[in-house]
């Protein structure tokens, strides 16, 4: 039977890790997500795991391409001046096509930043944030559940694609306390016959590289890159849609901000102005297509973010000009109250009204 | 750096195929662990040979399946192409943070970097350091040539002093730029490594010691006790601007009054003890 909890977003999702079978964590202390390596330092020796406090990011994200590489289910956690530092290695795994997880609990930059919720890493997340072409599959949670869910889907797609998965919440999501079910979960047996485990008589030697040094070669590997990326653009598009049926104007938000918007739209709706919420909840792949159906049926989009407006470009990019997408954001760590959101609904209706 | 489409029609086969074995004793023949391929390495460099000794121990010791490698950035990055045995390609620098992952996920195995002097000793030394003072139970096998060999011949956190380089053109200044690391020195004082060797590869004689140095570094790791480093000074004729036979001269005439070889940390007889 699944166990119902009270827990910290950071902790939920160190426990689901235990359950997904995360063979080992690597991970260095940061503001605001430290529970995490506290919780499984404490937790997963317990299950005969491997946990490290590494010496830097740059070695957790490298101890993670070692264990990722020899077929264990790895992960890191970290937020944002970390997950910066982790950048190279991401992009090695990427390269190098090693499913892993990584988890930044987004704080507030640039720099050293502040330690309270931003979403100013959306940008880094979804379109690269390491050189060269690739692309990560991105989890945005909106709640302690979905941190703990999130673990388990990241764990599965990043295996079935090979591709590191980067579950994207922030310092909110991950400080605070809700009610968390662990629901059953079966670890997949492990199917990795590219893993360098030691090489029998009787197959070839398997490496893991993300190195071609002769063009031709290089170029193939980023098609086949790319083929997955397709792949995975056409299979795995998720997000989550409230009240958009009868809505004439749609909120689009991720995490904190999708929670702070649902509040808003009922005290929007409370008002009779009929606003629905779209929520992304893979930012790569993201909604595209399904927000330029949305744009047909209504009059304009506000792309709510903590950040100065990230995610708005790729709503642009989905409506593709069919309707006006506004920004409304709060930076810094500070955060928009539902009530600041409803007044700059109601001000962008009144001057999109009097067009 | 040209190609890593490597044939084996130009070069000695591993067993030459004239020699019939009543005819004659076989006395030398290419590790079955070495892939059959010749090697992009300049004449007269090191790291055909320390690869070909790896491979033999790997070999002597029936180790092969069981044995995961890690190769750095540097000259050596293709090493993988020429060892025939499962083997991870580290980002610059980090081979050691990458061989702590394999090794603690997998503590049977017999795990080993293999990293030039910038890889471990400038942009890797965090993670090196860390690994041995973890005593992370791996083996490093560290190529000291005093330069930056595929980026051809920058100066190296090992660079002697006075020598010329092509970002230090006047002479490596100390005054400005520090002494070169010995690296084994200072890793041997920290209590995780185990058993810290310094070996040449210049003469027959150094060889065989090297040889027999990767071999108790292996064995060690059946121990769980630390971290084996064997830094191995390395000839680099190409980036040293010298013929190979001149390089061979200058690693006894220079570069050991620097970098002394022979052991530096010695297990005690108890210490090799199950």
């Amino acid at each position: 039977m699944a166990e119902t909890k009270l827990m910290k977003g950071n902790e939920a999702m160190a426990e689901a890790a235990i359950l997904a079978g995360c063979d080992a964590y690597f991970g260095y202390p940061i503001t605001p997500q430290s529970e995490v390596l506290e919780y499984l330092a404490r937790e997963m020796p317990k299950h005969g795991r491997v946990v490290m406090q590494a010496e830097s990011e740059v070695a957790s994200i490298n101890m993670v391409y070692g264990a990722a590489g020899a077929g264990f289910r790895a992960m890191t956690s970290s937020s944002s001046p970390g997950i910066s530092l982790m950048q190279e290695g991401i992009s090695y795994l990427a390269g190098a096509e090693l499913p892993c997880l990584i988890v930044n609990v987004n704080r507030a930059g640039p720099g050293l930043g502040t330690i309270q919720p931003g979403q100013g890493d959306y940008f880094q997340s979804t379109k690269g944030g390491g050189h060269g072409d690739y692309r990560l599959i991105v989890l945005a949670p909106s709640s302690v559940q979905e941190m703990a869910d999130f673990v388990y889907l990241g764990f599965d797609l990043a295996d079935k694609y090979r591709n590191p998965v980067l579950m994207l919440s922030d310092g909110a999501i991950g400080q605070m306390m809700e009610k968390v079910t662990f629901h059953p979960y079966t670890v997949p047996e492990k199917n990795k016959p590219w893993a360098t485990v030691g090489k029998p008589e009787t197959r070839e030697r398997n490496y893991i590289t993300s190195l071609f040094i002769q063009p031709e070669r290089m170029e193939v590997h980023n098609q086949k890159l790319e083929a997955k990326f397709k792949q995975i653009r056409e299979n795995e598009v998720r997000f989550e849609e409230i009240n958009t049926d009868d809505a004439e104007y749609i909120f689009v938000a991720y995490g904190l901000s999708a929670r702070i918007c649902q509040k808003a739209m009922d005290l929007a709706r409370e008002k009779g102005i009929k606003v629905g919420l779209f929520r992304p909840i893979t930012l790569f792949p993201y909604p595209y297509q399904r927000l330029n159906e949305l744009a047909d049926k209504t009059k304009f989009m506000l792309s709510v973010e903590l950040n100065s407006g990230q995610m708005v470009e790729d709503v642009r990019l989905g409506v593709n000009g069919k309707i006006p997408v506004e920004f409304f954001g709060r930076l810094g760590g500070m955060l928009p109250t539902p009530e600041d959101i409803v007044h700059q609904l109601e001000t962008l209706m009144q001057h999109h009204g009097n067009r | 750096m040209e190609t890593v489409e490597l044939t084996s029609s130009d070069v000695m086969p591993a067993v030459a195929p004239a020699c019939k074995q009543e005819e004659f004793e076989m006395v030398y023949h290419r590790p079955a662990t070495m892939v059959d391929v010749s090697m992009h390495y300049c004449p007269g460099c090191a790291h055909s040979l320390v690869h070909k000794l790896i491979m033999e121990v790997v070999d002597e010791m029936g180790i092969q399946d069981k044995t995961v490698g890690v190769a750095p950035v540097g000259c050596s990055v293709f090493a993988y192409d020429y060892m025939n045995i499962d083997m991870q390609e580290a980002a610059h620098g980090r081979a050691c943070a990458v061989a702590t992952g394999i090794k603690r996920l997998m503590p049977d195995k017999y795990v080993f970097t293999y990293q030039g002097d910038g890889d471990l000793a400038a942009i890797g030394i965090a993670e090196t350091l860390h690994a041995i003072n973890r005593g992370e139970n791996i083996l490093i096998v560290f190529m000291n040539n005093a330069v930056y060999g595929m980026t051809s011949g920058q100066m190296a956190p090992t660079t002697l002093p006075g020598m010329k380089t092509t970002t230090s053109p006047d002479g490596r200044d100390v005054s400005f730029y520090g002494a070169p690391i010995k690296v084994s020195e200072l890793m041997s004082a920290l209590p995780g490594s185990f058993y810290v060797t310094r070996q040449a590869v210049n003469h027959a004689n150094g060889v065989r010691k090297t040889k027999k140095a990767l071999e108790n570094a292996f064995k060690y790791q059946q121990l769980h006790k630390g971290t084996c480093l064997v830094e191995i000074i390395g000839n680099c004729p190409s980036n040293w601007k010298m013929t190979p036979v001149e390089a061979a001269a200058f690693v006894d005439d220079e570069m050991v009054k620097t970098f002394p070889l022979g052991d530096i940390k010695v297990p005690k007889a108890e210490d090799l003890k199950p």
